[in-house]
């Protein structure tokens, strides 16, 4: 699909693009349920007898006394064989990195190495939680290391790797604050400031966490509006809550001031770190002021999103917030007579306690040790090297207007005229997955685009000329799109208005 | 190979000649010219991390790793250690699967939709309850999100959440950090011998109360005898039923919808994830009565333009990225690799292999727990109850020091009180049973 070119002038034909994505259809289905293959009824408690499918009888001679048992389980019964031919079919219908460009704006979609999940998959990381920390030394030393790795990449004095997620993250992040302002008997502080501009999981952690939410526009520029900022702030502020470069992809320029005027009122400076796949080696959160960042090693450190996650959002925070954070966190224990250093867990002084039942995500944890731990310093500021350099280059081969400049590793065009939703759907047939579109607002239409480090300049043409196709392509023809793609546009109102969330809600025996 | 970047990021596949040209193309003369960041806030140190190879690297996490003790571990109270098959491994890591985003853009992710579908019908099936969402965190934020959703839909004037006593503390840390910023406040009620002792629940829950939080199995593998008679209580109350549990208990115990339950959560990850030092995929289903309210995300049916059956995420309205400081969670980045993972291992058992896994870990634990009674200073198990996978022994010897001596001898068990140790058959083979009561028996006595 990917032929390599080496001739920067000869932009491939978008009409030379051959993409079909296994489109094939069987007896009016993609792929049959499960349970549309098999559905088998055990009876709990009886002598087996029944069954609803004469496959013979199932039925189990339960251990316990029947009215502690449910009376029966139905679920589909299937061989191996048949279950792999369903799952890779199924596997068939998913576009994921490794099938192409897949440019989402603020979701930082690398490849991911393959030996990370080697490494996640050695027999001696599958422990249990509860053992004795004695048995679990090289455990914690990895955690301790990769706490140590966040804390000099984000330039935080102490980190925990407990949250499972961004947004986990920052709910730790807002759990911090509101300890540490009611440590400092400063629990009237009720408001988190966040920008208009930022991902939603920053309003629905500040809402979660309690606090009323203020919205701060942009100025002209895209950039955090410094007035709006000042009468936003007051004596009730807990956070501002920042991306940094923001979701336009800009560098906020003046971070040095905004940190001055959100801790002159007493405020504490959150940074999501959403976007640090810009910065790596070129400046750090803790240098620009912030007090308490979460890292998303599912984006900045290529851990892979699995359709959906898991992730992780580990915090890091400067030493004066580091008796807040969720316990337990891991540190070095006396070394061992013979010279070798131990790990221990420990329960910060005045911990929030858990955001999690154990310690997180730990196998993903694994995996972002295992790349950075690879990359070193020259890979991960490369990293970002490449990962602006390819948003500059492919902006620059882009017919669709991008208002907000300079942009670093991701940026947002406009669609103009277009819908931004039927854009992307027309750029599925085009072998290419679509950037993030509508959001952030305050460009209409946007197409938020964000290539990453991994794209060739061959691949970053192929994506210019199916961003260009689209952008010459009449309004009838993006509405009618996809055509190449497994299921045709799909109906969203329908599934709202009649929601059927089981097979159960379907009906097992026929189509619809 | 082609061209040459003898420093730098490995997956970064550009050339030098492909980088000048893009650089040309952008009008500046090196990456460094496309940074607007101010003097002031620019970093020049060092990270102070060595490059190395795959090789190397691998070298190192295996040396990290291999510090690990190699254990029995007969542990559970939460995340069990079933052996997962390989089908699960294989089939999970086809990359379409693991390297996907979100399904954002539905014609071109019917199949992982349609995996979590799969996975949403499992826990219907296996709760009882209209709708299960495709994934919280893990048990323990699930658990809090049921509590937030029960400040949602009970509009009594309480704020009181009861929690048995012998929830664990890292569910009722997570627990008490998701209130936090509610009115809620969590109470515990009493447990007689493993069990909800009912007399005191009823003394314990009015018209305050907006959620009655119970497991089973109990953390102490015990089974709860008294599930309808606690929904009554919570229904007389116009208090939320939550209870916990997971994928095999459910397999054979109670099914929620039965005994009144009106929101299940847990950890489903007991299939599909061997031990993962606690990762695990938070269960969370309830009644269609609160559709609206559920956290998180849920896959729907609804066709497309061909009028097939297809798949897509639904009721968005609910989520932060539309709904922002008014969604029902802040969740986004979910689990759903592991739910995929857990509904291939379900769907490897097949109903039948399901039950009778959860019964081997009535029979097995039983069994165990009469070994364990035979020997010399050991009663097995404590409660007087029935058990599932796991159970609590009393030890006649400081049970830290059994679990030590248990340690050296290569097997892992709980301590839960100065003379109380619990252990766990899930996952440990015959042979390792047999090994452990021969150790156990030299340490007990
Ligand atoms: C800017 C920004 N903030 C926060 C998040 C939330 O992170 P997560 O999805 O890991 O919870 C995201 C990612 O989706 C994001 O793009």
């Amino acid at each position: 699909m990917s032929e390599r070119s080496d001739d920067a002038s000869a932009a491939p034909r978008a009409e030379g693009v051959r993409y079909d994505q296994a489109r094939y259809v069987e007896n009016g289905q993609y792929e049959p349920l499960l349970s549309e293959k098999d559905l088998t009824r055990v009876e709990i408690g009886a002598e087996g007898d029944e069954t609803d499918d004469g496959d013979g009888g199932d039925g189990s001679d339960s251990p316990l006394p029947d009215h502690l048992t449910r009376d029966s389980l139905e679920l589909p019964e299937l061989s191996e064989p048949e279950l792999a031919r369903h799952y890779t079919r199924l596997s068939q219908m998913i576009y994921g990195i490794d099938s192409g460009p897949y440019p989402l704006g603020s979701c930082t979609m690398k490849y991911n190495p393959k030996f990370t999940e080697d490494v996640a998959a050695l027999p001696k990381a599958a422990v249990h939680p509860d053992r004795s920390e004695r048995s679990l030394q090289g455990t914690l030393e990895l955690l301790y290391r990769l706490q140590d790795y966040l804390g000099r990449i984000g330039g935080m004095d102490a980190v925990t790797l407990q949250p499972p997620a961004g947004a986990a993250g920052e709910f730790v992040g807002i759990r911090v604050a509101a300890a540490y302002h009611e440590h400092n008997g400063e629990d009237h502080r009720d408001e988190v400031i966040v920008p208009e501009s930022a991902h939603g999981t920053n309003f629905a952690t500040a809402a979660l966490g309690g606090y009323d939410v203020v919205s701060l526009p942009s100025d002209d520029e895209g950039r955090v509006d410094l007035e709006a900022l000042e009468a936003a702030l007051s004596e009730q502020t807990a956070a501002l809550m920042l991306t940094n470069p923001n979701t336009l992809g800009l560098f906020e320029r003046d971070i040095e001031r905004i940190a001055e005027m959100v801790h002159d009122v007493g405020g504490l400076l959150y940074y999501d770190g959403a976007n640090l796949n810009a910065l790596l080696g070129r400046a750090r959160p803790g240098d620009m002021g912030f007090d308490v960042m979460h890292y998303n090693v599912h984006k900045t450190f290529a851990t892979p999103h699995g359709g959906g996650g898991p992730g992780a959002g580990p915090v890091g925070v400067v030493d004066e917030l580091a008796p807040f954070l969720p316990a337990p966190r891991v540190r070095e224990g006396d070394k061992t007579k013979s010279g070798e250093s131990t790990y221990e867990l420990f329960d910060p002084e005045h911990t929030i306690g858990h955001v999690h039942g154990y310690q997180g995500n730990w196998l993903v944890l694994v995996k972002a040790f295992a790349y950075i731990a690879r990359l070193g310093d020259a890979g991960l500021s490369d990293a970002s090297a490449k990962a602006v350099l390819n948003a500059n280059y492919l902006a620059s081969q882009l017919e669709y207007d991008i208002p907000y400049e300079p942009f670093h590793h991701e940026f947002v065009a406009s669609a103009g005229d277009q819908d931004a939703a039927d854009v992307a759907k027309r750029m599925l047939d085009y072998g290419v997955h679509p950037p993030t579109t509508k959001w952030p607002e305050i460009v209409s239409e946007a197409l938020m685009t964000e290539p990453t480090e991994v794209e060739s300049k061959g691949t970053l043409d192929r994506l210019a000329a199916a961003f260009n196709a689209v952008a010459a392509e009449d309004d009838e023809t993006l509405e009618a799109a996809p055509g190449r793609t497994t299921a045709r546009r799909i109906d969203q109102t329908s599934a709202a208005r009649n929601p059927r969330l089981s097979w159960h809600a379907i009906g097992n025996t026929d189509d619809e | 190979m082609h061209g040459s970047h003898a420093t730098g990021s490995p997956y970064a596949p550009h050339t030098d000649a492909e980088r000048s040209r893009m650089l040309e193309a952008v009008g500046v003369e090196t990456e460094a010219d496309l940074f607007d960041i101010p003097t002031a806030v620019q970093f020049d140190g060092k990270f102070g991390i060595d490059a190395r190879s795959e090789r190397e690297t691998r070298r190192l996490v295996r040396s990290i790793l291999g510090r690990n003790s190699d254990l029995t571990e007969l542990l559970g109270r939460g995340h069990y250690g079933y052996y997962v098959p390989s089908l699960v491994d294989h089939l999970a890591d086809r990359s379409e699967f693991l390297t996907s985003y979100t399904q954002y853009q539905p014609e071109v992710s019917q199949g992982f939709l349609q995996a979590l579908f799969e996975y949403q019908s499992l826990l219907v099936e296996l709760t009882g309850l209209e709708i299960a969402n495709c994934s919280m965190y893990d048990a323990a934020t699930a658990l809090g999100e049921a509590a937030t959703l029960a400040e949602r839909v009970r509009d009594t004037s309480g704020h009181r959440v009861l929690v048995p006593d012998l929830l664990r503390e890292g569910r009722r840390s997570t627990l008490e950090n998701y209130v936090a910023g509610t009115d809620l406040e969590i109470e515990e009620y009493p447990t007689d011998d493993g069990n909800v002792d009912l007399a005191a629940l009823e003394e314990q829950v009015n018209e305050k109360s907006v959620m009655v939080y119970a497991e089973n199995p109990t953390v102490r593998g015990t089974i709860e005898e008294s599930l309808t008679a606690i929904g009554d209580l919570a229904a007389a109350h116009d208090a939320l039923f939550v209870l916990g549990s997971d994928p095999v208990a459910l397999s054979v115990l109670q099914r929620p919808a039965d005994v009144g339950a009106d929101v299940v959560v847990g950890d489903a990850s007991v299939l599909g994830l061997p031990t993962s030092y606690g990762m695990g995929l938070g269960l969370f289903a309830t009644s269609e009565d609160y559709l609206r309210q559920v956290p998180g995300r849920l896959v729907g049916v609804s066709e497309d333009a061909t009028d097939r059956r297809a798949y897509t995420l639904t009721l968005q309205t609910r989520e932060q990225h539309i709904r922002r400081e008014r969604a029902t969670s802040n969740i986004c980045t979910n689990q759903a690799w592991v739910a995929l993972r857990t509904a291939m291992h379900a769907a490897s058992l097949g109903p039948n292999g399901m039950v009778d896994l959860a019964e081997r870990g009535v029979t097995r634990a039983s069994d165990l727990a009469a070994r364990l009674d035979a020997l010399v200073g050991v009663k097995a198990p404590v409660h007087d109850r029935h058990h599932i996978r796991e159970f609590v022994a009393h030890v006649d010897q400081p049970a830290a020091a059994i679990a030590e001596d248990l340690e050296k001898r290569g097997f892992a068990v709980h301590v839960v009180g100065e003379h109380l140790i619990q252990v766990c058959v899930a996952g440990v083979t015959d042979e390792r049973i047999d090994s452990f009561v021969a150790a156990f028996e030299e340490v007990a006595r």
